[in-house]
């Protein structure tokens, strides 16, 4: 079973570029990514693209498709019409190198002003005990693949290059989160969290935990609690106001 | 922008003098489990590092992970130590594996997954608050270090968020995060260097902008992975190209095991877009069956005879082991996967396949969903997004895909250093840990103790040459430069489109030196292997420098090629089966064979050379370990005369 499709595709690099119209023909059980590899191996064998583990473990091949940002490798093209247009466009949130592959630095220059783990002290290697329950809240956040979907929906920087610098970006926010909650983490991270990285940004519209493919609950159970640790709460209104309409509360070590 | 080249000479001269250039101590080539922890180790003991890869930082092909990492922690079972993870590694590669290698890494595991946790990585964990350990296939306790059923991915963003810590270290040291570590991504190496036999640094190219870079160091730890790519049904990415194992050969290092091929037996069938996708060896661990199309529970007819006295005769026993694993023995589901992948081939073979070619995975029907979809989040995701299959209903379809390939760099276990002074190998590109088959859980682990051992190595190699470094010569840069760009030259004008070349590549080793090899199917391949040599030579491609997959995969080929030649090849010379070698006209494993390594080194660039080589005798106290009948299985009676056991030692260490 195969058809053909209408395909649109964003070429071009930093300067300039144009979506570019491509008939493909479509065989059962394919995803975008396929797509474009047959692109590859017929008619565009310079098409930029990336991708690795074509399983959705990798994080690499995140594009946006009709508008919308996803994995290329887990977007299956029976999610279309057949004689639906498909235009694959890259993350608008980063710098274009070539087609659809971004300049992603801006996400690895936030990872390392994050601080890393703080190994208790006076427990040696081995000794680490921690119960199941206390880790599966870090190990929520630990799925994270690195897609940078989340940062890329992101509102306080998808529209606003000027935030870049004081905002960490929902990936990172929640990394802190991640720590902060990791049974035996010596640091205390929340007022950095308020003060370095933005976390005041955040304003819990939730679009971050949308387009996660991990369908990690990015909102409700790391970046909401990160704010209430914070602790003043008249910080954060919103914080009070999620609150009260009822968005995702959660019991959290303090 | 580039404009397509006139004259390469030129060109490549005009490009050769703007190169840019870096010195560091020691270079990392890939940025997986080994070549982070070696850059790490060598990071610690206070040397420069650079980390190259050619996918993103924390993209590479260890994320991909799922099962676990093996270590005799023994916190789930305390009976295991480091004596049964060696047995079972030794007995899992059918007594091929170096067994150096497999002492060490059977002694340092426990200590490097332990050191994950002081970096902060977060495994599931026991009742009593240690990391949980599960069952895997070979493996006689449950000894894999865990996290659903993504442990790859925690290895690797652990390892990467300690090299970011150690760079914050070096921050507030220097006021550069760069100063100690820097890490090159989406940079690929295309050559090394060497000068007066010793290796002098390494020519790379950034993959956004096609400019060349130069790294001089001493040392050069290579840590590139594997070569499945050359396969048509692969679980492994595009990365496995086999570009250290060629890179190896070209610097003139050897290679060994390269024979040994490992064929996972489950991978995904259908649909085709995801054909060799793999299904995680847990879904058997954590007590899912193989099914043939009659609903029979086949691996119990294909236990073979050195493992009889392992695995459960009957299903009733088999299933009782996953409670009390004291008293009863494994399910042969769990048998190595060699052995597995062949018996899901014979019965396709014989015609009782599930429609698609494969066989039936069955977990919906021995576990409750809810736990199904608590044990393997991932693979749950995976057939539902990918195969419309909710595997807490129905079973999988599932068949052997290419995973892993157990030959490599051959190298000094205590250091990791191949022949060459200055090169050293570790992780999957490195020969010998695993003899003639992999077992489940082993890599992680191996990528982990050589990883950290190969970092050491080049510390210490470094440390040795006091400061009579190896200069770069500059006619090696202008030769690497001259090569890089051959196929945009009018040298390659109306040659063909890489894409082609590879699907022939991958087809003639799928189909001629696949899982089951025959004598003459392996000579047609190595004649196929020639007429590709020449179309590797001269594809072209099409575009600018930017960012441009036909070239990258231009490239990559000639690395593909001579590795594929260096499998035909020694497959086509052992004439027995063991492990990932399977010879359908030499079916039995020959003890003759058990102590002969084939190794391989270059001939130019497309030509690789054979001789066979005599393994080191295992040292007395190992030996000592195994029982002497089942030596006998796998050793010529002289090789074991040297075994004590009837001289009344104590074994009392054996559990
Ligand atoms: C789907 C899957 C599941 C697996 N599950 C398990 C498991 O549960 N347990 C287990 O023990 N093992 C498992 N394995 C095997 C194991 O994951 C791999 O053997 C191991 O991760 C290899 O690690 P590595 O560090 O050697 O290389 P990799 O992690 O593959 O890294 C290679 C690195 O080298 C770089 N590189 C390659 N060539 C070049 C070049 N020319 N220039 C620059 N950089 C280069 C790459 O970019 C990459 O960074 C699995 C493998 C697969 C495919
Ligand atoms: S919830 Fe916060 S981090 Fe997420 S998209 Fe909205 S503003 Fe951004
Ligand atoms: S949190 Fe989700 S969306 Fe964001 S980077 Fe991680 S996996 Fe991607
Ligand atoms: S290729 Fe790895 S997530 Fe898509």
């Amino acid at each position: 079973m195969s058809h053909d499709q209408h395909f649109r595709v964003w070429r071009g690099d930093s300067d300039k570029g144009e979506l570019v119209d491509y008939p493909v023909l479509v065989n059962e059980g394919e995803v975008v990514l396929d797509i474009i590899h047959r692109l590859q191996q017929t008619e565009a064998q310079d098409l930029a693209v990336r991708w690795n583990c074509k399983a959705g473990k990798c994080g690499s091949c995140s594009v946006e498709i009709n508008g919308k940002p996803r994995l290329a490798c887990m977007t299956r093209m029976s999610t279309f019409d057949e004689d639906e247009v498909i235009t694959v466009t890259p993350l608008r949130t980063f710098p274009v190198i070539r087609d659809l592959v971004t300049d992603v630095s801006f996400n690895y220059t936030k990872a390392r002003e994050v601080p890393s783990f703080a190994p208790p002290e006076g427990v040696a290697p081995g000794e680490y005990r921690m119960a199941q329950v206390d880790v599966e809240r870090s190990q929520e956040f630990r799925k994270c693949i690195e897609c940078y979907l989340c940062q890329n929906t992101c509102h306080v920087v998808r529209d606003h290059e000027e935030n870049k610098e004081n905002f960490a970006g929902p990936r990172y926010l929640m990394r802190i989160a991640e720590l902060d909650m990791h049974p035996l983490d010596a640091a205390d991270r929340k007022e950095a969290a308020q003060e370095e990285h933005g976390l005041g940004y955040c304003n819990i519209t939730k679009c971050c935990t949308e387009v996660c493919p991990e369908h990690i609950k990015i909102t409700d159970n790391a970046l909401i609690p990160l704010k209430e640790r914070v602790v003043d709460r008249k910080y954060d209104p919103l914080v009070w106001l999620g609150n009260k309409i009822g968005i995702g509360r959660k019991s959290a070590k303090s | 922008m580039t404009d397509p080249i006139e004259s390469p000479a030129v060109e490549a001269e005009a490009a050769a003098a703007e190169i840019e250039r870096h010195d560091y101590d020691v270079v990392v080539i890939g940025a997986g489990g080994a070549g982070l922890r070696a850059a790490i180790e060598a990071r610690l003991l206070g040397k420069r590092v650079a980390i190259i890869s050619k996918s993103l930082f924390g993209k590479a092909h260890t994320v991909m992970a799922e099962g676990g990492c093996a270590a005799s922690m023994g916190n789930v079972n305390p009976n295991d130590n480091w004596m049964v993870h060696y047995r079972d590694t030794m007995r899992g590669g059918k007594f091929l594996n170096n067994w150096r290698m497999a002492e060490l890494h059977a002694k340092e595991a426990p200590d490097r997954v332990w050191e994950l946790e002081t970096y902060g990585a977060l495994f599931d964990r026991t009742k009593d608050g240690k990391i949980s350990q599960r069952n895997f296939g070979g493996h006689t306790y449950p000894r894999l270090a865990h996290v659903g059923d993504r442990t790859g991915l925690e290895m690797i963003r652990t390892l990467q968020q300690k090299v970011v810590s150690l760079q914050q270290d070096d921050f507030k040291a220097t006021g550069d995060y760069e100063s100690h570590i820097r890490v090159f991504h989406e940079t690929t190496v295309t050559e090394l260097f060497k000068t007066d036999g010793r290796i002098a640094g390494c020519f790379a190219y950034y993959r956004s902008t096609g400019k060349f870079v130069r790294f001089d160091a001493p040392a050069v730890v290579l840590a590139t992975g594997g070569v499945g790519k050359s396969y048509q049904v692969t679980s492994n990415s595009w990365e496995y190209t086999g570009d250290g194992h060629a890179l190896a050969l070209r610097a003139g290092a050897t290679l060994i095991n390269m024979e040994f091929l490992q064929f996972h037996p489950t991978g995904m069938v259908w649909p085709p877009s995801v054909k060799g996708i793999l299904v995680t060896e847990s879904v058997r661990g954590d007590g899912g069956v193989l099914r043939n199309s009659e609903g029979k529970r086949f691996m119990f007819d294909y236990i073979p005879d050195v493992f009889k006295e392992q695995y459960a005769t009957t299903e009733e026993e088999g299933d009782r082991w996953y409670t009390d694993a004291d008293n009863n023995r494994r399910p042969p589901e769990l048998l190595p996967r060699d052995e597995v992948a062949r018996a899901i081939n014979s019965e396709v073979k014989a015609g009782r396949g599930s429609p698609h070619g494969g066989v039936f995975l069955d977990i919906a029907s021995r576990l409750s969903a809810e736990e199904i979809q608590k044990r393997l989040p991932s693979m749950y995701h995976q057939f539902k997004e990918l195969a419309d299959v909710d595997i807490t209903k129905e079973p999988m379809e599932v068949g052997p895909t290419c995973h892993y390939v157990m030959g490599g760099v051959e190298v000094d276990p205590d250091t990791a250093m191949s022949l060459v002074p200055g090169l050293f190998a570790a992780g999957e590109v490195a020969g010998g840990m695993h003899g003639s088959n992999r077992l489940g859980g082993n890599s992680l682990s191996d990528l982990l103790v050589f990883g950290r051992r190969s970092g050491a190595g080049a510390a210490a190699y470094v440390d040795a040459l006091v400061d009579v470094r190896p200069a770069v010569a500059e006619a090696d840069v202008d030769e690497a430069v001259k090569r890089a760009l051959l196929p945009f030259s009018s040298a390659t004008e109306g040659g063909e489109n890489p894409f082609v070349v590879q699907l022939e590549l991958q087809k003639t080793m799928n189909d001629l030196v696949g899982i089951i090899r025959k004598a003459d199917e392996m000579e047609q391949a190595l004649k196929a292997l020639q007429d590709l040599a020449v179309r590797t030579r001269t594809v072209t491609v099409e575009g600018h420098r930017e960012f441009n997959p036909g070239w990258h995969l231009a490239l990559d080929l000639r690395n593909m090629l001579l590795v594929s030649l260096c499998v035909a090849k020694a497959a086509l010379e052992r004439q027995e089966s063991r492990g990932g070698h399977t010879r359908d006209d030499f079916p039995v494993m020959d003890a003759d064979w058990r102590h002969v390594l084939l190794v391989l080194s270059a001939l130019g660039e497309d030509n690789v050379e054979l001789v066979r080589q005599e393994q080191v005798p295992m040292r007395p106290e190992l030996l000592d370990l195994f029982e002497l009948d089942e030596l006998k299985k796998y050793y010529t009676g002289e090789e074991i005369g040297g075994h004590r056991a009837d001289q009344g030692l104590d074994k009392g260490a054996k559990a």
